[in-house]
C-alpha cells in the first residue's frame, strides 16, 4: 500500500534539526508570511483565511476564519495560543513548539494582526519543557530581531507576546479553562453561556483561542493562499492535518497529511506512515482522534479522514491522535486506563464528572481484577448516562448488524471531559462485552498482556 | 446581588404546563420556586453568584432543537420560555446526581449535625434514589481539621458546592478558604499557615448544605429536631441583623441569620453569631448582690429593692433630683429604655441620663441630623465614611457596603486617621489628624471626590476615643457645608445605643427624638411633671460623682471602667458617687464596685423591639427564661417606680410598645401589632426620614389607615414557624412564602404602616385613653429633633517632636463583657498592642515586637510594639477596649487629643 506524498505545510522544517533557531527559521522563509501579512488590511487576511478552509486542530475543528468573524467589537482583545496540548495519544503541538516555535510565534501574530488584537498569549502546557525552553529562546529573539514588540518590520504595528507556563491539568486543553487558569486562578471550565471566548474570554474582553497546529498553518497560508491550502485534501476535510499514530504499530509519530485524501487504513498501514500492525498480531480497535474519541474498529479502516462520515459512525478526528490497539490487548484494561485518565483529570468542579468518573473507574477496575459482578455491567453504561443521557455515540459493527450512533454526545457535565469518561467505557462494553462477562466469569483478566 | 431592580414588564414562562410570571433577568430556578416548583439545588445561593457546579436543579428546558437538560440556576428566563422539572430525564439526572453525590459522602447521618436539617439528606429523600449501587471503598479524609479556632471542617462530607468558598471570596471578601486537588480528591481547605481567620467565617456554616462545616459553638450540642426557634434580632451591635435564636433545654445553642433584604442579606458576623455563649456562661448574676463591707453577698431581689429604694429616695429627698444619675441603656430593649427614662425623668426627678459612655457622639445631633438607610448609603453616588472601622465595628454594615463597592461600583470616601478594613474598597482614603478631621474633609482628595457628586451619604461614627468627639462635630459640619444635601447614616456601634438616645437616655432629651423643651407639654401630658433643665451626660455624670456631687449612680448595664475612654476619671467617680446600684447580667470591674447589682436579663431572654443604626425597628422575642431571679430592666424600672411611690403603668411589653408609640414623636404608628404584622419582618422605619425630616413630623394625616386589627391577628404569635416547603431550609426564613423584597417595596410597606401612622396613632391613643388619658386635652405632637453639628473649632496642641498622637479605636472582639463570657471568642480579643509607622519605630530607636513604655499626661504603661503601615507617622494606634491596662488608662477625656511617647525599656 502507499499513499501519494502531502504537501508540507506545517511541518516543512521537521528535518531540520537547526529549524529552532532564528537565522536558520527566517533563511527558509521564516517571517515572510507575517511580512505579507502586514502589508495587508486586516480584513483581507480573514478573508483569506476563511477561504483556506482551515479549521480548528485542537479538536473541536470549528472554522478559524468564523471564529475570528464572531469577536465582539470591544477593547483591548486578545490572541491566546493554546498550548496546552494533553489530549491521549497527541504530540504533535509539542513538536511544533519544539522544533519550529518560531513559526508557532508567527502564525500568533498574523492572527493578532488580522483581529486587532492588542496582546498574545502564549500559554505552554507546564510538562513541556523543551518547549517552553525553545519558545522562551524563540521570542527573545524574536523580540531582539524586531519581529515582536514594537514597530515590528517597520511596520507601525506594535504587540507584545506574554508566555506562560501551565501547572499541569488537562482540563486546561478546554480554552475556558485556560482562560481562567491564565488570569491566574483555578483552572474550572468555565459555564456556557457566553459560548465563545470571541464574545467573552480573557478578562471577559474578547479573545480568539487558537490551537498550535492551527496557528502554525497561517505562515504557509499567508505566502502562498488561502485558496492554495483549500485546494489540498478533500471533501470536508481540506488542507492538510498532522495525524499523531501511536499504539501497536510498527512507526508511530507525526505525520502531515492532506487528511482528505487518505483513510484509516492508509493512516494505519502505508509504510511511509504507520506502517502497519507490529508483527504476528492484527488490529483490535483503534482510538480515532484522541483519547475523547469513541473508538473504531477492523470495520471501519475504509472511512476517509474526513469529519462527516467519520462523525456518522459516532466519532470525531478530534486533535488528530490515532492510537492503535492489537489483538493482545486486554479491552477492559485499555478502556479502564483511559477513564482512570479523564477520572484523574476531572477539575472536581461539577458532580458528575467528579464522582461519576471516579465511580467508573473503581468499578472497571474491579472487573479487571476479577471481582466484578454481571450487575456492573448495566450500572457503568448507567453511571455513563448520568454523566451523559441520551443515546451515547458508538460506531457500526457489522458482524451483529449492530447500527452507529452517530456523534455527537448530550452531557450533564459543564465541559466535556466528564463524557470523555464514559468514552472508552462505553466504546469497549459496546463492542466487547463478551470480555467483560469473560472477565468477570472467570474471575480474572482472560487476555493476559495489556495496553 | 443577583436581583435587579425588577423592570415594569414580566415574562409568562410555563413550568410544567403551568403557566407563571417572571422577572426579566431572574433565573430560573428562582422564578420556577416563586411559582410553587422548588428545584432542587446544592450550589445556588440567591445572594451569591450562580456557578451551576451540582448539576443538581438540572431542568429540561424547550429549545430550537429539542428538550435540553439545562441548569436553572445559570438560566436567565426568557419570555415563553417552557420548561420541565419533572420529566423522565430529569428525574433520571436528579437520581443520577443525588447518587453520585453520595458515592463518595459518609452515611454517617445518625452523628453528623446536619441530620435532621440537611438539604443532601432531605433532597435525598425527595428527588433521589432509595438505595446506592456503590459498593466501594469512600474516599476517605482526616477528620475533622480545624478551619479556624470556630470552625471546623470535615471533607469526607463535602460535596464540593462552592459556597463556603464563594462565599468567602465573594461576600466576606476573605478568600482564605479555596478549593484543593482536583477531581475525586477535590478538597476546601485552608492555605498553610493561614487559618480561616474571617470574622463573617460562621456564615459558611450556615450555608453548608452538608455535614462538613460545623461550629464549634454548636458542635454536638443538639440534634435539630430537639430545637425550639423564635425570630429576633442581633443586638451584639447596632446593625441590627435579623436572625433565628435557637435553644433546646432552655439553652441558647445556635443563632442562624435571617435574610432580610434591607439589613443583613441572611448574614451574621461571628460576634453576632457566636456571643450566645455567654448566655450560659455560669457566670451569668442570678441573685442580687448587696454590699456588706468589702463584699457583694448574694440576697433577695425584697432586700436589694428596698436598699436601692432607700438610697434614692434618701438622696433625692436630702440632696434633690440632680444628685441621682442614670449611666448606661444600650444593652436595653426599646421598651427597657423607655421604662427608665420615664423612671428617671419622673420618678426620679432626673435628666442626668446618658446611654452612651463618652465613646459617641452629642444626641442631639446623631437624633437630629438628615438620615439616611443602609440602602440609601449602599446606593448613593458618593459614601463618606467619618466613621470607625466597619469591618471592625458594623461587620455587616461593612459587608454590605463592600457588596455594594464591588458589585454596584458604590464609590467610597473614607476619612480616617489610619487604615481600615474599608480603606482596599475605597476610591479614596484621606488620613486625617487625630483632632483635625475637619481639615480632612477639605483636603483636595475629598473636594474632589465630593464635588460634583450627586447622592452623598455619610457614615458618620466615632473613629477614636482618644480624640475629642468635637473633632467628629467638626468635620461633619464641615461636610455639610461642603455638600448641604447630605443625609447621615449613624455609625454609633453599641447595640441599642440608637433605640435608647430615642427612648430619651440622654440629658436634653424625650422620647421620640424631641427636645426636652419642645416636648415637655406633648411628653408630659402622658408622663408628668418633668425635670426643668437639660442634664448631664456621661463625661459630666462621672465628673460630677468624682466631685462627690452624686449621691445616686445607676449603671444600667454600663461598665465605665472598660468603656469611657477615661479609665482614671471613671475610677474617681465611682469612688466618689454615693450609692452605686448596678443593674448587670454579670459582675463587670464597674459593676464589682457597686452597692447593689441587680441581675438583669439579656438578648434572648426577653422581648420587646430594638432600634438598629438607620433607625430601623424590629421585635426581639424571647426564646428561654432568664437564668435564676434575672429580669427584663423595665420589670426592675416598673418594680422600683413602685417602692418609690410612682406608677409607670406598664403592664406588659406590648402595652409598652404601644405607650412609645403614642408617645414618641418618631415612633408613630410603630406599635406592637405593626411589629408583629409582615411588614414588620423587616423591621419598620422610624419616621423622620427623607424628605418627612423637613417638612415636619412624619405620617401627619399621609397616606391612608392600615387595618392595624388585620395584622395584629396575622401577627399574634411571636414564635416562628419553621418553613417547611423547602426540603433545604439551610437559610431559616420566618417569613413563609416570603422572597427578598426589593429596596422599593420594602421601604413602601413600611412607609405605609408609618403612613397609617395616624391611624395606629388613635388606636395608641385610646388605649392610652383607656389607661386614664383624654385624648382632647393632649397637646400637639412637637416635631422631631432638626440640629446641625455645633462646631468649636476647639484648639488641638501641636504635638511635640518626641510624642506620637494616640489613635484608640475598637477592635470586634475586645473586653466587652459578651465576648469575655463566650469561650469560642474571648481568646481573639487581640490585646493591647501599639502600632507604629516602621518609619517611626526606626525614628524612636524601637524594633517591632519589642516592649516600650507609653507614656501620656495619665499614666506610663508598658506595651508591645508592632510595626504598621496603615499607621500614618507621628501616630500610634492601640486597641480601645483590650483586657488589661491600655487606651483607657492614657487618655484624658477632657482633652482634645491624646500624645503618647513611646521609650525603651
Amino acid at each position: 500500500m502507499s499513499v501519494t506524498a502531502s504537501q508540507s505545510v506545517v511541518f516543512a522544517r521537521m528535518g531540520d534539526p537547526e529549524a529552532h533557531t532564528i537565522d536558520r527559521y527566517v533563511a527558509t522563509g521564516g517571517y515572510e508570511g507575517l511580512r505579507r501579512a502586514l502589508s495587508m488590511k486586516p480584513e483581507d487576511i480573514e478573508a483569506a483565511t476563511t477561504a483556506s478552509t482551515l479549521t480548528g486542530r485542537g479538536g473541536a475543528g470549528f472554522a478559524t476564519g468564523q471564529k475570528w468573524s464572531l469577536l465582539a467589537d470591544a477593547y483591548p482583545r486578545y490572541v491566546v495560543v493554546n498550548g496546552d496540548e494533553s489530549e491521549p495519544g497527541t504530540f504533535k503541538d509539542r513538536q511544533l513548539m519544539e522544533r519550529d516555535p518560531h513559526q508557532v510565534i508567527e502564525g500568533a501574530l498574523i492572527t493578532a494582526y488580522a483581529v486587532r488584537a492588542t496582546r498574545v498569549f502564549l500559554y505552554v502546557r507546564g510538562e513541556m519543557a523543551l518547549a517552553q525552553e525553545r519558545i522562551g529562546q524563540a521570542l527573545v529573539d524574536a523580540y531582539a530581531k524586531g519581529y515582536v514588540g514594537s514597530n515590528i518590520m517597520g511596520s507601525g504595528w506594535s504587540i507584545d507576546v506574554v508566555l506562560h507556563w501551565g501547572a499541569g491539568a488537562y482540563v486546561v486543553g478546554e480554552e475556558t479553562a485556560l482562560l481562567e487558569s491564565l488570569e491566574g486562578k483555578r483552572a474550572f471550565p468555565r459555564i456556557k453561556p457566553p459560548f465563545y471566548p470571541a464574545a467573552k474570554g480573557l478578562y471577559y474582553q474578547p479573545t480568539i483561542v487558537n490551537n498550535v497546529e492551527t496557528v502554525s498553518t497561517l505562515p504557509w497560508i499567508l505566502r502562498h493562499s488561502g485558496e492554495e491550502y483549500a485546494a489540498l485534501g478533500a471533501g470536508r476535510s481540506t488542507g492538510t492535518r498532522i495525524m499523531c499514530v501511536s499504539g501497536h504499530v510498527k512507526n508511530p509519530g507525526n505525520y502531515e497529511v492532506e487528511a482528505g485524501n487518505i483513510t484509516f487504513r492508509d493512516l494505519i498501514y502505508a509504510p511511509e506512515l504507520g506502517g502497519g500492525i507490529r508483527d504476528g498480531h492484527t488490529i483490535k480497535a483503534f482510538v480515532p482522534g484522541g483519547g475523547s474519541a469513541p473508538w473504531l474498529f477492523e470495520d471501519h479502516l475504509d472511512l476517509t479522514l474526513d469529519p462527516g462520515p467519520v462523525a456518522a459512525e459516532g466519532t470525531m478526528l478530534g486533535s488528530g491522535a490515532v492510537v492503535v490497539m492489537d489483538d493482545s490487548t486486554c479491552m477492559v484494561r485499555a478502556a479502564w486506563n483511559l477513564v482512570r485518565f479523564y477520572s484523574h483529570e476531572s477539575c472536581g468542579q461539577c458532580t458528575p464528572c467528579r464522582e461519576g468518573g471516579n465511580w467508573m473507574e473503581k468499578i472497571m477496575w474491579r472487573i479487571e481484577n476479577g471481582a466484578g459482578r454481571m450487575e456492573d455491567l448495566d450500572l457503568l453504561l448507567d453511571v455513563g448516562q448520568t454523566i451523559s443521557p441520551g443515546s451515547f455515540p458508538h460506531a457500526s459493527n457489522k458482524a451483529t448488524g449492530l447500527e452507529a450512533t452517530p456523534w455527537p454526545y448530550r452531557m450533564t457535565t459543564i465541559c466535556f471531559v466528564g463524557p470523555s469518561a464514559v468514552v472508552p467505557m462505553h466504546s469497549a462494553l459496546t463492542r466487547f462485552r463478551d470480555e467483560f462477562v469473560a472477565h468477570i466469569e472467570q474471575g480474572s483478566c482472560p487476555v493476559g498482556a495489556h495496553a | 446581588m443577583t436581583d435587579t431592580a425588577p423592570a415594569k414588564t414580566t415574562f409568562t414562562i410555563t413550568v410544567d404546563g403551568k403557566e407563571i410570571e417572571a422577572l426579566p433577568g431572574e433565573l430560573l430556578i428562582a422564578a420556577a420556586e416563586r411559582g410553587g416548583t422548588y428545584i432542587p439545588r446544592f450550589c445556588y445561593h440567591p445572594r451569591m453568584r450562580p456557578v451551576g457546579m451540582c448539576r443538581m436543579c438540572l431542568v429540561e428546558v424547550v429549545g430550537p432543537r429539542g428538550p435540553q437538560l439545562q441548569p436553572s440556576c445559570m438560566i436567565p428566563v426568557a419570555d415563553g420560555m417552557v420548561v420541565d422539572t419533572e420529566s423522565p430525564t430529569v428525574k433520571k439526572a436528579q437520581d443520577g446526581m443525588l447518587e453520585l453525590l453520595l458515592v463518595n459522602h459518609p452515611l454517617d447521618c445518625p452523628v453528623c449535625d446536619k441530620g435532621g436539617e440537611c438539604p443532601l439528606q432531605d433532597q435525598t429523600l425527595a428527588f433521589g434514589p432509595g438505595e446506592s449501587r456503590f459498593v466501594e471503598e469512600k474516599r476517605h479524609w482526616e477528620k475533622p481539621i480545624d478551619l479556624s479556632s470556630l470552625v471546623a471542617l470535615d471533607r469526607e462530607r463535602c460535596i464540593q458546592c462552592d459556597r463556603c468558598t464563594r462565599f468567602a471570596d465573594e461576600v466576606a471578601g476573605d478568600p482564605l478558604i479555596e478549593f484543593m486537588g482536583r477531581g475525586a480528591y477535590t478538597e476546601v481547605n485552608t492555605f498553610p499557615d493561614d487559618p480561616f481567620a474571617s470574622y463573617f467565617s460562621g456564615n459558611t456554616v450556615q450555608l453548608c448544605p452538608v455535614g462538613a462545616l460545623t461550629a464549634k459553638p454548636y458542635r454536638f450540642k443538639a440534634r435539630p429536631w430537639d430545637l425550639d426557634q423564635v425570630e429576633s434580632t442581633c443586638t451584639s451591635c447596632s446593625v441590627g441583623c435579623r436572625m433565628a435564636v435557637q435553644s433546646s433545654n432552655d439553652r441558647v445553642v445556635r443563632l442562624l441569620g435571617v435574610d432580610v433584604d434591607p439589613v443583613n442579606h441572611g448574614w451574621l458576623c461571628d460576634k453576632g453569631r457566636f456571643d450566645f455563649e455567654a448566655s450560659n456562661s455560669d457566670d451569668r448574676l442570678t441573685m442580687p448582690l448587696v454590699r456588706t463591707g468589702d463584699t457583694l453577698t448574694e440576697s433577695s431581689w425584697g432586700v436589694a429593692l428596698a436598699k436601692v429604694t432607700e438610697a434614692l429616695s434618701g438622696a433625692k429627698d436630702r440632696h434633690g433630683a440632680g444628685s441621682i444619675a442614670v449611666l448606661g441603656g444600650a444593652r436595653l430593649t426599646n421598651e427597657d429604655a423607655y421604662a427608665w427614662s420615664k423612671l428617671a425623668r419622673t420618678v426620679l426627678g432626673t435628666d442626668h441620663v446618658d446611654a452612651q459612655l463618652g465613646d459617641g457622639l452629642p444626641a442631639e445631633v446623631v437624633l437630629g441630623l438628615p438620615r439616611a438607610t443602609i440602602d440609601e448609603a449602599c446606593s448613593a453616588d458618593l459614601l463618606v465614611l467619618l466613621t470607625g472601622d466597619l469591618k471592625e465595628e458594623l461587620p455587616i454594615l461593612y459587608l454590605r457596603v463592600r457588596g455594594a463597592v464591588q458589585d454596584q461600583g458604590l464609590r467610597v470616601l473614607e476619612i480616617s486617621p489610619v487604615e481600615t478594613g474599608m480603606t482596599r474598597y475605597a476610591a479614596a482614603s484621606v488620613r486625617a489628624v487625630p483632632g483635625e478631621l475637619a481639615s480632612a474633609v477639605g483636603h483636595d482628595t475629598a473636594k474632589a471626590l465630593l464635588q460634583g457628586a450627586g447622592k452623598v451619604v455619610c457614615v458618620l461614627g466615632r473613629q477614636s476615643v482618644a480624640e475629642s468627639a468635637d473633632a467628629v462635630m467638626d468635620a461633619a459640619a464641615a461636610l455639610l457645608e461642603a455638600v448641604p444635601g447630605v443625609t447621615f447614616l449613624s455609625g454609633l456601634r453599641r447595640a441599642n445605643v440608637h433605640g435608647a438616645l430615642d427612648m430619651g437616655l440622654a440629658p436634653g432629651v424625650l422620647p421620640g427624638r424631641i427636645s426636652l423643651a419642645d416636648g415637655r407639654e406633648w411628653v408630659g401630658s402622658t408622663w408628668g411633671e418633668l425635670p426643668a433643665e437639660p442634664g448631664l451626660d456621661a463625661h459630666g455624670i462621672l465628673t460630677a460623682a468624682a466631685e462627690g456631687k452624686l449621691q445616686g449612680l445607676v449603671l444600667l448595664g454600663a461598665d465605665p471602667l472598660a468603656d469611657f475612654p477615661d479609665r482614671d476619671l471613671a475610677r474617681r467617680a465611682l469612688a466618689g458617687a454615693g450609692t452605686v446600684i448596678a443593674i448587670d447580667a454579670f459582675l463587670t470591674a464597674s459593676s464589682r464596685q457597686a452597692d447593689v447589682v441587680l441581675p438583669a436579663a439579656i438578648a434572648g431572654e426577653k422581648a420587646g423591639s430594638t432600634t438598629n443604626l438607620e433607625g430601623r425597628v424590629s421585635r426581639l422575642n424571647q426564646k428561654i427564661t432568664p437564668p435564676g431571679t434575672a429580669r427584663a430592666d423595665w420589670m426592675i424600672a416598673a418594680e422600683l417606680a413602685s417602692r418609690l411611690g410612682g406608677d409607670l403603668g406598664f403592664e406588659s411589653v406590648a402595652h409598652i410598645t404601644d405607650e412609645i408609640a403614642a408617645v414618641a414623636p418618631a415612633y408613630v404608628g410603630i406599635t406592637s401589632a405593626a411589629l408583629l404584622s409582615s411588614a414588620g419582618f423587616d423591621g419598620l422605619l422610624t419616621g423622620g426620614l427623607h424628605d418627612a425630616h423637613h417638612e415636619g413630623p412624619p405620617s401627619m394625616g399621609r397616606g391612608e389607615a392600615v387595618e392595624v386589627d388585620a395584622v395584629a391577628a396575622h401577627g399574634d404569635n411571636p414564635t416562628v414557624e419553621v418553613r417547611d416547603s423547602s426540603p433545604a431550609p439551610d437559610q431559616p426564613d420566618p417569613s413563609a412564602g416570603s422572597e427578598p423584597h426589593g429596596d422599593e417595596s420594602s421601604t413602601a410597606e413600611a412607609e405605609a404602616i408609618l403612613a397609617g401612622g395616624e391611624g395606629d396613632h388613635v388606636e395608641a391613643v385610646q388605649k392610652s385613653a383607656e389607661a386614664g388619658e383624654s385624648v382632647a386635652t393632649r397637646p400637639n405632637r412637637p416635631a422631631v429633633l432638626r440640629s446641625t453639628p455645633t462646631v468649636t473649632r476647639r484648639a488641638v496642641p501641636a504635638v511635640d517632636g518626641y510624642s506620637l498622637r494616640l489613635v484608640a479605636s475598637h477592635k470586634l472582639y475586645d473586653d466587652g463583657t459578651l465576648v469575655q463570657h463566650s469561650p469560642s471568642l474571648a481568646p481573639l480579643a487581640p490585646g493591647s498592642v501599639v502600632r507604629v509607622n516602621p518609619a517611626d519605630l526606626e525614628r524612636l530607636g524601637v524594633t517591632a515586637g519589642d516592649s516600650v513604655r507609653v507614656t501620656s499626661s495619665r499614666t506610663a504603661l508598658t506595651l508591645t510594639t508592632q510595626a504598621d503601615l496603615g499607621v500614618p507617622r507621628g501616630v500610634a494606634h492601640l486597641a480601645f477596649d483590650q483586657p488589661g491596662p491600655g487606651a483607657a488608662d492614657l487618655i484624658d477625656a477632657a482633652a482634645p487629643v491624646t500624645d503618647v511617647r513611646l521609650e525603651t525599656i
